[in-house]
């Protein structure tokens, strides 16, 4: 189902929000979406958890952008995920900027938080949805599903808050950010410092009078990131070394290679529809994850008090959270004893292969969730 | 409900109910179906990415993994029974695999095609050539089973590692057969383990 209209449902939480950073964040306002109903039993509800710059319009319209859900394809009537039987939540975190409260929010001196917002961790987001999930009156979740960072929203809510949800499915995810993850998300994080619009986070005032913010940093954090998401294989099938709209090099520095314009559009596009401070935050959320660290230092101890039913899913392809991470999770689980499930797709899509076009992830998404109720 | 193959017939038949259970090798979940249908707590390992997807969507807790590698991950006598069913003879070390299951498991039940059944020694004997049979159905070169071995290479196995023999079953199609004639007349064993 597609709208027109934003369908975002708003929260706002009456307590502060304490973090593990130490500090508390007052004024808290989670913004969702729901679809299906909630049975009178309220055990059917399933939590989507995003990525980095996804937004809780699962199967809705982007507000900006105008484009369908980022999971049509998963979720909706008769779908993977049935919202004909199950209640779909999916939240945006708090740290972004598409409803919930972010840098961008206005703090209490009615001035945009900027870098002054809280950091914040994984563990952190998960407290803003199982905030509301209180406010909902869901005690416990049938599911909580999510891919890439979603994912270890998925992990940490089933460690962290383990009576909250009986099942747990994880998609091309990891406990922890490993060195290469933090490496590529620093390269982006320095982009968008190093670009003088950015003011040291205090470009809103700026951009209202005609400032731009820093939005040549922010097109090349997303550029370096959007590599991450893609296959090598994928690459060069899709642009090889094809020219863009020319017939021979010009021995300049245009963007001579298709794959250059296609990155110097999806980096362009990007900053159309996300906050450079989000970004700052959220990748930093994802670089401080590591589950096992949470529980004195051995990722099995982080499911002890776990009763749920696991499902991992990795790609082939992705080199962004590779098997090894989804295996290093597996096997804590089953050290846990808890009942596992894991599967290693073949796709040709790199990271990026859980938001597309693969059936077999259908089959396993909708097998497992399917089950236990 | 389908038939089950024999000898996971007489494994499920005499698999306690109520178990904790680890079938390695669990191919499209057929075993541990019919495991859970007598209670048991069923786990599973699969090699196979089509498999894993099968049992997942039957509900079933299933890892894709490889016995020779994966094993190690599981925690020391976490389940009842470690079942490895027409797999030994498919790994590269069915020596470990088979500690690995004892480990794993209070119990293991193993079963595998007897190499030394008599059509197979006819095959090679008059033909010269790897027996492509009934049961091992596929050529030298392209076939999974890279340990082949027979009833009485695996007795001798499990008495060289000290490993008790708590039941066996010898089957010849639908028939059994007794542990004298074995070696010469099953086209599969089922062995019950312990340590």
């Amino acid at each position: 189902m597609s709208t027109s209209t934003d369908t975002s449902q708003f929260l706002d939480l009456a307590q502060p929000l304490a973090l593990d950073g130490g500090q508390s964040l007052p004024g808290v306002r989670i913004a969702y979406e729901t679809q299906g109903t909630l049975n009178a039993a309220r055990d059917n509800a399933i939590l989507i958890c995003h990525a980095l710059t996804g937004d809780h319009h699962v199967v809705s319209d982007h507000p900006k952008t105008g484009k369908p859900g980022w999971w049509v394809r998963m979720v909706g009537p008769g779908k993977p995920i049935d919202t004909d039987r199950f209640f779909v939540i999916c939240a945006n975190v708090i740290g972004s900027c598409m409803g919930s409260t972010g840098p961008a929010s206005l703090a209490g001196d009615g001035r945009p938080w900027g870098m002054r917002f809280p950091v914040i961790t994984i563990r952190d987001m998960v407290r803003g949805h199982v905030a509301l999930l209180d406010a909902l009156g869901i005690e416990s979740l049938h599911a909580v599903v999510g891919g890439s960072m979603g994912g270890m929203q998925a992990l940490s809510l089933a460690s962290n808050f383990a009576d909250r949800t009986r099942a747990a499915l994880v998609i091309a995810s990891t406990a922890r950010h490993s060195a290469q993850n933090i490496a590529f998300h620093e390269v982006g994080r320095q982009a968008i410092m190093a670009d003088p619009e950015w003011r040291e986070g205090a470009y809103y005032e700026a951009r209202e009078s005609g400032g731009k913010g820093p939005e040549k940093g922010l097109s090349v954090a997303r550029m370096a990131a959007h590599i991450t998401y893609l296959s090598e294989a994928g690459l060069t099938e899709k642009f090889g070394r094809r020219l863009q709209d020319r017939e021979e090099k010009t021995f300049g520095f245009d963007a001579d290679f298709q794959i250059e314009s296609y990155l110097r559009y999806q980096g362009l596009a990007f900053t159309d529809r996300f906050d450079a401070n989000s970004y700052l935050y959220i990748t930093r959320a994802m670089d401080y994850f590591d589950l096992a660290e949470e529980h004195g230092g051995l990722l099995a101890h982080a499911f002890a008090a776990s009763k749920a039913r696991f499902c991992l899913v990795s790609f082939d392809t992705d080199w962004l959270y590779p098997t090894a991470d989804s295996r290093n999770v597996v096997h804590a689980l089953n050290a846990a004893g808890l009942p596992v499930s894991f599967v290693e797709l073949s796709a040709p899509y790199g990271h990026d292969s859980f938001l597309l076009d693969v059936p077999a992830l259908d089959r396993v998404v909708e097998g497992f969730l399917g089950e236990g109720h | 409900m389908s038939l089950l193959r024999p000898d996971l017939a007489v494994i499920a038949a005499n698999v306690a109910p109520g178990s904790r259970v680890l079938d390695v090798g669990c191919g499209d979940g057929t075993l541990m179906l019919a495991l859970r249908d007598k209670g048991c707590d069923a786990r599973g390992m699969e090699l196979d990415s089509a498999n894993v997807g099968l049992c997942v969507g039957k509900g079933l807790s299933v890892i894709q993994g490889d016995a020779d590698r994966d094993l190690a991950f599981y925690p020391d006598q976490s389940v009842d029974y470690a079942i490895l069913s027409q797999t030994l003879q498919t790994t590269m070390r069915p020596d470990r695999v088979l500690e690995e299951l004892l480990r794993i498991g209070r119990r293991a039940f193993v079963s595998f095609p007897n190499f030394a059944h008599w059509r197979v020694r006819l095959s090679l004997l008059w033909g010269g050539r790897m027996p492509v049979t009934r049961l091992l159905p596929v050529a030298w070169y392209e076939t999974p089973n890279i340990h082949h071995l027979t009833v009485d290479d695996f007795r001798e196995l499990v008495r060289s590692r000290g490993i008790t023999v708590e039941g066996a079953w010898f089957l010849s199609g639908d028939q059994t057969c007794s542990p004298a004639a074995a070696n010469f007349r099953a086209e599969h064993a089922v062995f019950l383990l312990t340590r």
